[in-house]
């Protein structure tokens, strides 16, 4: 059976720099990503990331993947294995793997679970209705492959990801009707929702959508207004023509995996959902099991690099690796996430992480 | 469609290769998720659900959904945003489970 120091599931941006901080200590890496690029969602992200210098705020997502690629390639002790699904993890340590279409086994030391999050749904009449799409995968046609999603868009959801889309919905020459609601605010940072407003694109907060219209295909909806109960009013009822709806109302994380292996979870609303308990080590309830990014918990891409790194040092660290000024490294990168869900924004973050952190602040 | 002008990217042209959609005959560019092509064609539809028959799309784009399963060179539940299109695909639209021969 193949054996690896550490295997990291996942090529987004928390397992590339989970695989960059693991190269650095020496360990054997094996980076697992179920697509044929690595990148994850950062392949998609034309827009320039804020945060902070070193999670290179104002370079383009679409660039941080390149750099981040562009280093993992620099490490002999760094496997790559594109299109390669892993299919299960066993209490012994063994994970199963298809790669490529066939069946493999492998016995990690440690294994990093950066496996990232999907998309929430929303509950509404005929809400099946082809054109109904993911913001991501609105992102992933316009933006990766350069097809139009489609013609005139209405955007659910006015959180960063929802505005972002809009504004990059514009930019491919699709015309966005309305961004819709049902928080009484606008949910996103003010400066992504002035760039769509400027533009004459409607923010209608307190509202959403009842039914979608179409036989085949979406050709319009109809929208409610909601009360501060979040209940429906009678008599709000408006249509609004588009042939594409696009769902922009959080994602949830893709834990699957850590559920099978039995690692401690908890249902932390403000984190996306089901999230895993660990140490400030990133280390879960199970001590070869360590998690990094939206798995662990919904945040920003500059904090899951961030995650990653950590999560890479330490699971090295635990089996006997090190490398000059590791407790430097480490401190500096744990002081970088904290500095990340600084302030209101990311009180929300903060107090969601007080409830699954096991052990407080160590070390 | 697809698109001609972007303000921060651009698109390679790549290759233009052949292929049927329920007998129709399209172009696609090579290695493209095949639902991608379809969307450049104007084809939203793949599939119909296999108890109420209702019609169904792209919806994740990432191969973690199912909404896109179609029928590809006669093996179903084919995840069409995560396959790469080849020259002479057969590609036909999916109604109910499928059937695996």
């Amino acid at each position: 059976m193949k054996r690896t120091d550490i295997a990291i599931i996942g090529g987004g941006p928390a397992g590339l720099c989970a695989s960059i901080a693991a190269a650095k200590m020496g360990a054997k890496v094996t980076l697992i990503e179920r697509n044929s690029t690595l990148g994850g969602q950062l392949v998609k992200q034309t827009h320039m990331f804020f945060g902070s210098q070193k999670q290179y705020a104002s370079t383009r997502g679409i660039d941080i993947c390149k750099i981040l690629d562009n280093e993992v390639n620099k490490y002999d002790n760094i496997e790559v294995l594109t299109n390669t699904t892993v299919l299960g993890m066993y209490e012994d340590g063994v994970i199963t793997l298809d790669c490529n279409g066939s069946y493999k086994k492998m016995l990690p030391s440690r294994i990093i679970v950066a496996t990232g999050a999907s998309e929430k749904y929303l509950p509404f009449a005929n809400n099946d209705l082809p054109g109904i799409y993911g913001a991501g995968a609105v992102q992933t046609l316009m933006n990766v492959y350069g097809v139009k999603p489609a013609d005139s868009v209405v955007m659910v959801g006015a959180g960063n990801i929802g505005l972002i889309v809009s504004y990059q919905l514009m930019q491919a020459g699709v015309s966005v009707n309305a961004i819709i609601d049902a928080a009484p605010s606008i949910g996103g940072y003010l400066v992504h929702a002035s760039k769509v407003a400027r533009l004459g694109v409607p923010i209608l907060t307190s509202t959403t959508v009842k039914s979608a219209h179409g036989k085949e295909y979406i050709t319009g909806i109809t929208t409610v207004k909601l009360d501060d109960k979040w209940q429906e009013i009678e008599g709000s009822e408006s249509y609004l023509p588009c042939d594409n709806l696009c769902i922009s109302v959080g994602l949830s994380p893709l834990a699957e995996l850590l559920w099978q292996i039995g690692c401690e979870m908890k249902y932390v609303p403000t984190l996306g959902g089901f999230v895993p308990t660990r140490d400030n080590h990133l280390k879960t309830s199970i001590d070869s099991v360590y998690v990094a990014g939206d798995v662990a918990g919904i945040e920003e891409a500059s904090s899951a690099m961030v995650e990653g790194s950590i999560a890479g040092l330490c699971a090295s660290r635990s089996i006997g690796l090190t490398m000059t000024d590791y407790d430097k490294v480490l401190a500096d990168y744990i002081e970088q996430s904290n500095s990340l869900r600084r302030g209101p924004v990311g009180d929300k973050i903060r107090q969601g992480l007080a409830q699954v952190e096991i052990g407080g602040q160590t070390k | 469609m697809r698109i001609e002008q972007h303000p921060i990217l651009t698109f390679p042209a790549g290759k233009m290769v052949k292929f049927t959609f329920d007998g129709k005959e399209l172009y696609g560019k090579e290695g493209e998720p095949i639902v991608a092509a379809l969307h450049a064609n104007g084809i939203k539809v793949i599939g119909h659900s296999h108890n109420k028959h209702r019609p169904r799309g792209l919806y994740c784009a990432i191969g973690n959904c199912s909404s896109c399963l179609a029928t590809v060179n006669g093996e179903p539940n084919v995840r069409t945003c995560i396959t790469p299109l080849c020259e002479g695909m057969v590609v036909t639209m999916q109604n109910g489970k499928g059937v695996i021969k």
